[in-house]
């Protein structure tokens, strides 16, 4: 950090004398644009960018709804439904948020399942992943919150349930869930304070998602062979390759967004949030967005009230320990056959805790929750620290080229010691 | 100088800590009480205002309930259960076996006048309203209330008997003002 200015190779006067005060353009040239990415990523790589275009919608469509909702018990349900009918393109808005918050889970799913199968939360990615559950929780609480605004039966009886899963901590929980109510249920308070909140934690998540990208160009993306790149044979600048590549991909998705948005807008949702919120009867058969289905069938797998609420939150923690629990050594799926079988296994059960977690309390879906929620633990806390010790990976390529270069880019083995990411 | 600062750590009389140690704990612990002092006021103020604690009580007439019929009344924005309870419902809620229950309570703990059972009609599991107002409300395997939420069941005392809540529905603070009245809260 000298004084005076700095370097910049930008030939524009203008650019460069800003960039010589303020060395934004270098700084986004050397993230992305020659950014050196591994050169084999396949369209499972797209979903991180996607998440942060959805992100960029919900704030835009969000600040859009905020000039015309009114955070009160009284008037809440009526804005919106004046959103959906009088205001100018208040539908539009309405249901690219409503259905952008499924969106964005999809895509986040699908991004946390694709480091789970390539094993992108290995050394030296922990801090990276550890990130990334960070902003899945602040996630959860923002669509949570921001499910309570319209305030229908189930954003009503939606809020009462999950605020009444901290009554459970041992003597504070009572005074917990008055403070988070600001009252003696959830009511003109809790809206208010809702709607701060939701504003609010996008911009947190922003914040958050900052930190994932920075941690993620110090140590590089990780690729499908889960191997690090030996030398430039084995990158390309992000830009033009994946710039490409991510707005193809962004396309494909926006068509898939707007199936929903102008075809099925209310596919996602639940009707009974279409009726104005009554704190004295509880819709007979409450669920929540689909989203938290998975985790609503643990908490009700466990028949303990605490024991169910720890597992529920716990089922997220975990994720932030595997980087610890998982013992092997080789990260991509493709040369672990063994972990390659568990890791569908835990999908499909992820998945069924899912249809449980729509389906009543009762019978075989308790059986099945209670099996899925075991089953889901032991993946983590037993299966993976295990396989690392009992599998026997694949032999691994000896670099990302050798596989598709003639001769195998392995070959230049002046690169093979240098690490180009450690330069970029 | 010299008398405050010690390269090798050690003062003056040769302990290990130093003046500067003490400094730098005491300015850290009047730095953590001035951050708790500060912070505070904004934790408090997400707690109920003085004029959502001001709910004033309520007053129920009784004389319209006929035997075996109930009614909700709204307090606290809360919906609290009042049942005329018959005499089988009555005789059900005292010999019911204590060892069995979950959160084992005395019939006559929970009422004054046995033939009024008065209970907060939220489900103690995560705050649902259970179903068994209505005459044709499922009351659940102990003829009281049942949620749906997550299969809570009740007895006629409102006690928890079966399912994933905790406690018994809580009985709030009323009187009998007369034979046909009480005042709750
Ligand atoms: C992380 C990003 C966000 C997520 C996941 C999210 C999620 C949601 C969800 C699920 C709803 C309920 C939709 C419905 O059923 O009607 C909602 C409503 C709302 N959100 Fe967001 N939101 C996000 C960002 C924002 C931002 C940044 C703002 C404001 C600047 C905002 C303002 C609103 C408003 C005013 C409503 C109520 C209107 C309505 O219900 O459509 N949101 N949000
Ligand atoms: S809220 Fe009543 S059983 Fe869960």
């Amino acid at each position: 950090m000298g004084h005076g200015l700095a370097n910049s190779s930008f030939k524009n006067p203008v650019i460069r004398w800003m960039d010589q005060r303020l060395p934004l353009f270098t700084l986004m040239h050397k993230e992305y644009a020659a950014y050196p990415t591994p050169r084999n990523f396949n369209y499972f790589w797209n979903f991180g960018a996607l998440a942060m275009v959805v992100l960029m919608v919900m704030i835009v469509t969000g600040i859009f709804l905020s000039m015309h909702y009114t955070a009160h018990v009284d008037y809440a349900f009526d804005s919106v439904e004046r959103i959906m009918r009088d205001v100018n393109y208040g539908w539009l808005m309405r249901y690219l948020h409503m259905n952008g918050a499924s969106m964005f889970f999809i895509v986040v799913y699908i991004h946390i399942f694709r480091g789970l199968y390539y094993g992108s939360y290995k050394q030296p990615r922990e801090l990276l992943w550890i990130l990334g559950v960070i902003i899945l929780f602040l996630m959860m609480a923002t669509a949570f919150m921001g499910y309570v605004l319209p305030w229908g039966q189930m954003s009503f009886w939606g809020a009462t349930v999950i605020t009444n899963l901290f009554s459970a901590v041992p003597v504070f929980g009572d005074q917990i869930v008055m403070w988070l109510w600001g009252g003696f249920s959830v009511d003109n308070p809790t809206l208010n304070r809702f709607f701060s909140l939701h504003y609010l934690l996008p911009f947190v998540i922003i914040g958050v998602v900052f930190l994932h990208v920075a941690a993620l160009h110090i140590t590089g993306s990780n690729n499908p062979l889960g191997i690090d790149p030996k030398g430039p044979q084995d990158t390309l600048p992000f830009h033009p390759y994946y710039t490409i590549k991510d707005t193809f991909g962004l396309g494909v998705f926006l068509i898939f967004f707007s199936l929903f948005v102008f075809f099925a807008p209310n596919y996602l949702g639940h009707p009974d949030n279409y009726i104005p919120a009554d704190p004295l009867v509880t819709p007979a058969h409450i669920v929540p967005e689909w989203y938290f289905l998975p985790f609503y069938a643990i908490l009700r797998a466990v028949p303990d009230k605490l024991l169910g609420v720890v597992l529920m939150f716990g089922s997220i923690a975990v994720l932030f320990i595997l980087p610890w629990l998982d013992t092997s050594k080789v990260r991509s799926a493709r040369f672990r056959p063994i972990y390659k079988i568990f890791f569908w296994v835990f999908v499909f059960v992820c998945l069924m805790l899912g249809y449980c977690g729509a389906k009543p309390a009762e019978g075989i879906y308790v059986v099945l929750s209670r099996l899925g929620t075991v089953y889901y633990f032991a993946h983590f806390l037993i299966l993976l620290p295990l396989l690392g010790k009992l599998e026997r990976p694949l032999p691994l390529p000896t670099s990302i080229s050798e596989p598709v270069l003639p001769r195998g880019g392995g070959a230049i083995t002046a690169g093979a010691t240098a690490k180009p990411m450690d330069k970029a | 100088m010299a008398d405050i600062t010690h390269p090798d750590g050690q003062d003056s009389e040769g302990n290990g800590t130093t003046r500067r140690d003490f400094l730098y704990l005491t300015t850290a612990a009047v730095g953590a009480v001035g951050t708790a002092a500060f912070a505070w006021p904004f934790i408090d103020s997400m707690n109920p205002a003085a004029d959502t604690l001001a709910l004033s009580s309520i007053d129920v007439d009784l004389s319209p309930i006929a035997v075996g019929q109930s009614i909700t009344v709204s307090w606290r924005g809360k919906p609290v259960f009042v049942r005329h309870r018959t005499a089988g419902e009555v005789q059900a809620a005292e010999e019911a076996p204590e060892g069995d229950m979950i959160d084992p309570e005395p019939d006559d703990a929970r009422v004054i006048n046995p033939e009024w059972l008065i209970v907060v009609g939220v489900c103690t599991h995560l705050g649902c309203i259970p179903l068994g107002q209505k005459p044709t409300d499922q009351r659940g395997e102990y003829g009281g209330w049942f949620c749906p939420c997550h299969g809570s069941h009740y007895d006629t005392s409102g006690r928890i008997r079966k399912g994933p809540a905790p406690l018994n529905l809580p009985v709030p603070e009323y009187e009998f003002l007369s034979d046909t009245q009480i005042r709750i809260g």
